[in-house]
């Protein structure tokens, strides 16, 4: 089966800091795969040049077969690879369905569409994936006014609205509480199996992952340090030295 | 556009035209370090700046009208305007510091429009200027001029940027500020007062555009109005230049100094004003432009 | 009541008072127009200002830009505009009423595509830029214009130009350009209201509260934003042509490019009604009309101190302006925006 997500040899450095140095990693269609490593070692500055965010220093990304190392964050997102950000990003002063419906694919870029209403079909989606995530009852609710767990959700829902191909999820369950985490991990594995989107996942919960990720890859110092299945990964002694020696 | 072919026949014009236009640019370096010094210290892009300059020049004036000597009124407007800066803080900026940069544009937009106002109220709107007393200087048997007022006031504004640099590196509370610059919350922490720093960084921006305002009204005239050009200045200098680095923001001026002096020349004085307008938007679209083809914006 | 309920009353009681304004106070018939046109101003400012969170402040550019371009039509069709201009008199080229009419309809037309070309050209460089860089890439947009229309002798230059004169008594003058403010009001309202109950508005809204998430969405941005000026630049520049029209001289810097005056009310209106807010503009455009046709020249030269402080004092104090406020002290009454927007 061939590559969904293929990054080779990407190097990233801030001034003198090297971020991310000669990594490769590669994610197939429908899997799940989970990106592990102490703070500091590099996964978010991994996310934000894979979605278009800086530009790398070397190396090369390629997304369903496509090149987009040089692309943009909105024409990366437009190809179906969208990320949802550490701090929850969403509109904090639109409601949480005007939440969905800012993030309805538009079906067009000609005056008419843009224009346009939102099609009753766009509104029906938005109801099913917030009952999906579980907001429904707090659609109303401006997206400000929701706890920071329920903010993640709707980021969430938001970009299951854009029907992605695949999903970077920065720390899904960091700052969640343990009931709502079983709620997203669950979300998250039915809107693989469900909707067939590829994830990939920095996660430093490592029950979360393990239950999770089929594959894992864990950076320390901006390199990739170990591969593999979830058990074989967190056994090496490498990813142990690199976790306890950050510590 | 006669004038284009002018400057082909006669490379000393060229020489002239340069030379008139890199010495005034000293002067709007001065204003823009401390645009960029506010920024980069407050987070706030102060669009008061050029009523600042404009408030200086007339106090300056009104000093020299006292009998004062013209070079002596540059720090009597230095020192008008650091009072005015540090009241302006205490009674509206230091509201909008921790706010976002669209209210802090916004009410300094208002605050440049008052000024300008009571300026206009004080002074009246009659075009002013002030006799600095000195001579020309003639170069390649007159064929270049050189008046010793822009001189003097190009030497001028490097000593006060000198100076600048020197209080920010050497004291105390040009230190303070400088460590604020980096970092706010961590400078709190380390017990240093940063409404003290925000109110003496606002207030010694306030008295760099008073110095330069006074060096400006002994070369060109001034008018209550006349504010927003030199804001734009300053702006379009510091999107150059970047934030905190003195050298290139004294390049980028000169620089605007010598290109607006050059169009000034081929098409005509009166479209200076609409020269630096649109020269502006033109700065932020190419540097925009540029930083996009890195995956960048200005931020 | 429903808020839907209220706004349907409030909105015929409005439309009342529309009509009936010149009817019943004549005399103050230019007054009510331009009053029109001040709303429209707001409300035009407001789409970017208020909903999409970019504060513009050469907006004015527009009302200048459709100013000219419809008097050069209005000329251009029979008479040759730099002659006319030279002339600087409507006596010696002298227009029959058809020539007026069609004229002016062909002016009313030409002002908009102009101002949304100016608005296509300069916010395809300018909105790639964010918010405060745009802010003040946008301050000397009105002086630029009001310079170059002051130097450019084919239009008048400084001394300004004069339109043809409208071939009737003063009192039907009045309310012919009354009746054109009005039904240009109302329709840039409505058209506003339907455009932000659309994806225009959602994305507008987007862009205003988190531009980065909007484009790690995939929104075309930079096209939502040059659209928004484009309509902006629409309304605008229609009532620049008509304003023009009205007032009979279009004096460069003091009438079309107007930075100190008209550039600085639109923004002022907004902030003062609610930005952000539909209705919100309207009602800053009414009371602070009212406010400077009562006490303006009392003010004297403070005219524009008072500006300049009541900018600074509603950022501060008051950032939610009128309807703002009223919103969050009375939610049930005026209905909260979130809510407002959830019952499409």
């Amino acid at each position: 089966m061939t590559s969904l997500l293929e990054v080779r040899d990407a190097t990233k450095r801030f001034g003198g800091i090297v971020a991310n140095e000669g990594v490769s990693l590669s994610v197939r269609e429908g899997e799940i795969v989970g990106l592990i490593g102490p703070n500091g070692s590099g996964k978010t500055t991994l996310f934000n040049s894979i979605v278009g965010h800086h530009a790398l220093d070397a190396g090369s990304i390629r997304f369903g077969g496509r090149e987009i190392t040089e692309l943009r964050v909105p024409q990366i997102a437009r190809l179906g690879l969208l990320r949802t950000f550490q701090q929850t990003r969403v509109f904090r002063g639109m409601t949480g369905i005007e939440n969905m419906l800012a993030s309805a694919p538009p079906e067009g870029t000609g005056l008419a569409v843009m224009f346009g209403r939102s099609q009753p079909r766009e509104a029906a989606r938005a109801d099913d994936l917030l009952q999906f995530v579980g907001l429904y009852e707090k659609r109303h609710l401006r997206a400000g006014e929701l706890s920071f767990g329920q903010q993640k959700l709707l980021e969430f829902a938001m970009a299951l609205m854009r029907s992605p191909r695949m999903l970077l999820l920065d720390e899904p369950t960091a700052g969640i509480n343990p009931t709502l985490i079983n709620n997203l991990v669950d979300r998250l594995q039915r809107a693989n199996a469900e909707l067939g989107i590829t994830l990939l996942v920095i996660e430093h919960n490592m029950p979360v992952i393990m239950r999770l990720a089929r594959r894992l890859y864990c950076l320390a110092h901006g390199k990739i340090l170990a591969e593999g299945a979830p058990e074989q990964v967190q056994r090496d002694p490498r990813v142990l030295e690199a976790y306890l020696g950050a510590a | 556009m006669t004038n284009l072919l002018l400057l082909f026949d006669a490379p000393s014009l060229i020489v002239q035209v340069l030379l008139d236009g890199i010495l005034v640019g000293s002067i709007f370096a001065l204003a823009a370090y401390g645009m960029a010094l506010v920024w980069g210290v407050m987070n706030i892009i102060n669009i008061t700046q050029g009523e600042f300059v404009v408030l200086g020049g007339y106090v300056a004036f009104t000093a020299a009208s006292w009998g004062l000597n013209p070079f002596l009124c540059i720090p009597v407007a230095a020192a008008a305007l650091l009072v005015v800066g540090w009241a302006i803080y205490r009674g509206v900026i230091y509201r909008i510091v921790d706010k976002d940069l669209f209210i802090s544009v916004l009410a300094t937009y208002g605050l440049g429009i008052l000024i300008a106002q009571l300026i206009n109220l004080v002074w009246g709107a009659d075009v002013r200027s002030l006799d600095s007393g000195l001579g020309t200087w003639f170069f390649l048997d007159g064929m270049v001029t050189v008046a010793q007022t822009r001189v003097a006031a190009f030497v001028l504004a490097l000593v006060i940027g000198g100076a600048l640099l020197l209080f920010l590196r050497l004291t105390r509370l040009g230190r303070a500020i400088r460590a604020t610059a980096q970092n706010a919350r961590a400078a709190r922490a380390l017990g240093i007062d940063t409404d003290r720093v925000y109110a003496a960084t606002y207030a010694i921006n306030a008295a760099i555009c008073g110095a330069a305002g006074a060096l400006i009204v002994m070369i060109f005239v001034l008018q209550p109005f006349v504010g927003l050009i030199y804001t734009v200045r300053s702006f379009m200098i510091v999107i150059v230049a970047g934030l905190g680095n003195l050298g290139a923001v004294i390049g980028a001026a000169l620089g605007v100094g010598a290109a607006e002096n050059f169009v000034g020349f081929i098409f005509g004085t009166q479209f200076q004003a609409a020269f630096v307008f649109s020269f502006l938007v033109v700065v932020l679209v190419v540097r925009n432009l540029r930083l996009q083809r890195r995956r960048m914006y200005l931020k | 009541m429903s808020a839907r309920g209220r706004g349907r009353i409030l909105a015929a009681l409005l439309l009342a008072a529309t009509v009936a304004a010149p009817l019943v106070v004549p005399a103050l018939t230019v007054q009510f127009a331009t009053l029109w046109v001040m709303i429209i101003l707001a409300l035009t400012w407001d789409i970017l200002g208020g909903q999409m969170g970019y504060n513009s402040f050469g907006n004015v550019v527009f009302f200048g830009v459709g100013m000219y371009a419809s008097a050069i039509v209005q000329v251009g069709l029979f008479h040759d505009v730099g002659a006319y201009t030279a002339a600087s008199g409507t006596g010696v080229y002298p227009f029959t009423p058809q020539q007026y009419y069609v004229g002016l309809a062909l002016g009313i037309l030409a002002a908009p595509i102009a101002a949304v070309a100016v608005a296509a050209l300069l916010g395809t460089g300018m909105l790639g830029l964010r918010g405060h860089y745009f802010a003040i890439g946008t301050l000397g947009l009105g002086i630029a214009g009001g310079e170059f229309a002051a130097s450019w002798e084919y239009v008048g230059g400084a001394s300004g130009f004069l339109l043809p004169v409208f071939p009737g008594a003063y009192e039907t003058r009045a309310l012919f350009f009354y009746g054109l403010c009005a039904a240009l009001g109302i329709v840039t309202f409505l058209v506003l209201r339907r455009l932000y109950a659309g994806r225009f508005g959602l994305a507008l809204n987007a862009i205003r509260d988190d531009e980065d998430k909007a484009e790690a969405l995939g929104h075309h941005t930079v096209r939502n934003k040059v659209l928004a000026w484009c309509v902006s630049a629409f309304f605008v520049g229609l009532a620049g042509a008509i304003f023009g029209n009205m007032n009979g001289l279009i004096e460069p810097r003091e009438v079309a490019f107007s930075g100190a005056t008209f550039g600085v009310w639109m923004v002022l209106m907004a902030l003062l009604g609610g930005k952000g807010t539909l209705w919100g503009p309207v009602i800053g455009a009414i009371v602070f009309h009212v406010f400077k046709e009562l006490f303006w020249t009392y003010l004297l030269g403070w005219q524009r101190v008072a500006l300049g402080l009541l900018i600074v004092g509603i950022v501060l104090f008051f950032p939610l302006g009128l309807l703002g406020y009223a919103r969050e002290r009375w939610p049930s009454l005026f209905g909260r925006q979130a809510v407002e927007g959830a019952k499409r």
